[in-house]
């Protein structure tokens, strides 16, 4: 099993989230978060002085997948993300030991 | 002889009120009541919005209680003294204690001095909407970063001290007064004490931790615009009140009052365009300030075309203001209270002298003074205030550390005044 996190443009969202679905995934978390990367910050102006905000708002999306579709979901994933300009984000895989279903305490493959 | 005594008695009781109507002008009395409730206003919600805005998320309602705090500590203190050391007896600097608690101060009683068609009952509270919001300016200075114990002392201590004396001179027939200084609605009684107090206030404080930069920008915007239009339109019974009648000088005060605000807004919004590329919405609504503290003192004398100037002059000349102190001299004068008020009061003071003399730009103008002879005046009344301010407000913040301190420690700084000095939060997370 994989977890795949993704960062992308909060304004991404939503075309990146009808694309999921149409592949079929079953859930996805999603935050709000703040950082930066090659875009680095924005510049604020307050009456007259300007200042850099170090961090930029993005969203990033957690999915939990089977090894055979993670590569596809990243593929559905980095198509609908892009914009072709700096700070598009980027995606993480990584391997995940188990999973457990609360409700029926179901694991691994049958909790995805 | 009983029909008779009936008769007298009748007589006086249906007379007496007659008397009083016919000296007093209900017109006139109707508009300064309305212009009272712009005046208060101002500072609730208007003054409040404004400076709650600018702060940040973790410091929003200490700005608006410290805002509302003293909008009710004034008034009292506008009762047991303030109202009369500013506006009975005849002494250079304070009043006298004739009217303590409003004990002259009677339901039919006419208003004294200069506003002879009022109630003098309208009269106290018209003044002291004008007393709550010059402490209110001043907490621009301090934001952020004052405990708020302190915060009330020092408030009280400044009313005392700098705001009723600068009354008592300017309006209460002190000694600027007597000099002849020109003030309308408050160019030095207002603007130049909170400017000069937030100065002063702001040097002993010390700047707020991470000053200068990037983390103390503004935590919302539409609340800052939302403020500034509440004092666009309570400026209209500032200005335009002080007139006393309601009558031409009203008209004359709240038009140029709105070209001023208008041209203040725009030339700050060009200013700050041409330097950083993009106009701004704080800027727009601080340029708009700048004009209206600027056309203030002058709102009684000069003309429409006097008004464009100085809005001009305000929008710019505060702009730069506005840089010089925070960026070259590095002083956290937090909300921009002296660059904005102080400078612009100030200037409106000096600039009356030839803007509102008859003869230059003299359309609509009604003063009949010499220009340059009244410039020495209004310079002399600018050198007392500042000189006044400075000393007396730098005694009311130093009075005020030696009986509880002034600002809360680094930790409780970061952690905000909400909710150390409130255990409040603005909002929701």
């Amino acid at each position: 099993m994989k977890l795949i996190s993704a960062i992308i443009k909060p304004f991404k969202l939503e075309e990146v989230r009808q694309a999921l679905i149409e592949f079929g995934v079953e859930g996805l978390t999603i935050s709000e978060v703040k950082g930066f990367g090659r875009q680095k910050g924005h510049t604020e102006l307050y009456r007259g002085a300007e200042y850099t905000i170090d961090t930029l708002p993005k969203i990033k999306l957690e999915i939990l997948a089977d090894d055979n579709d993670a590569p596809s979901i990243v593929d559905v994933i980095s198509k609908s993300a892009n914009t072709e300009k700096i700070g598009d984000g980027k995606i993480f895989i990584t391997s995940v030991d188990d999973v457990i279903r609360i409700r029926t305490g179901e694991t691994g493959g049958d909790a995805i | 002889m009983k029909l008779l005594n009936l008769c007298l008695i009748l007589l006086t009781t249906v007379s007496s009120p007659t008397i009083f109507a016919s000296e007093i002008n209900s017109g006139d009395t109707a508009w300064i009541l309305t212009s009272t409730a712009l005046v208060l206003l101002m500072t609730l919600p208007g003054l409040a919005l404004f400076y709650g805005g600018l702060v940040r998320t973790k410091n929003v309602l200490s700005v608006l209680m410290q805002c509302f705090a003293i909008a009710c500590i004034v008034p009292v203190l506008w009762v047991l003294y303030g109202y009369s050391l500013s506006f009975y007896g005849e002494g250079n600097f304070f009043g006298n204690g004739d009217a303590l608690f409003l004990t002259n101060v009677a339901r039919d009683g006419l208003s004294v001095g200069y506003a002879t068609s009022i109630p003098e009952s309208l009269f106290v509270i018209f003044q002291m909407t004008f007393a709550i919001i010059t402490p209110a300016l001043v907490v621009g200075a301090f934001a952020e970063r004052m405990k708020f114990p302190a915060m009330c002392l020092f408030s009280a201590l400044w009313l005392t001290l700098v705001y009723i004396p600068a009354c008592h001179m300017v309006w209460g027939g002190g000694l600027l007064a007597d000099w002849g200084v020109v003030d309308l609605a408050g160019g030095l009684v207002v603007h130049a004490t909170c400017g000069v107090a937030a100065l002063v206030v702001a040097m002993v404080l010390g700047p707020r931790k991470g000053f200068p930069g990037p983390s103390l920008v503004p935590h919302n915007r539409p609340m800052v615009v939302m403020g500034a239009a509440f004092l666009w339109v309570g400026w209209f019974g500032f200005n335009a009140g002080s007139a006393w009648t309601a009558g031409t000088d009203a008209g004359m005060a709240m038009l140029v009052t709105h070209i001023s605000a208008a041209v203040g807004a725009l030339t700050w919004m060009t200013a700050e365009w041409f330097k950083t590329g993009k106009p701004t919405v704080v800027g727009i609504a601080t340029g708009m300030v700048a004009g209206l503290a600027t056309i203030t003192p002058a709102s009684g004398t000069v003309g429409p075309q006097g008004a464009l100037l100085i809005g001009f002059l305000a929008g710019l000349v505060c702009f730069y203001a506005t840089q010089f102190i925070k960026g070259t001299l590095k002083i956290d004068d937090s909300l921009d209270v002296f660059p904005v008020h102080g400078v612009g009061g100030i200037m409106g003071i000096l600039l009356l002298s030839f803007l509102g003399a008859k003869g230059i730009l003299s359309v609509g103008s009604s003063g009949d003074f010499n220009p340059i002879t009244q410039f020495i005046i209004q310079l002399k009344g600018v050198g007392v205030i500042v000189l006044w301010t400075v000393i007396f407000t730098w005694i009311a913040i130093k009075a005020t550390s030696l009986i509880t301190s002034l600002r809360v420690g680094e930790e409780d700084e970061s952690e905000g005044l909400d909710l150390i000095e409130h255990n409040e939060t603005g909002y929701q997370n």
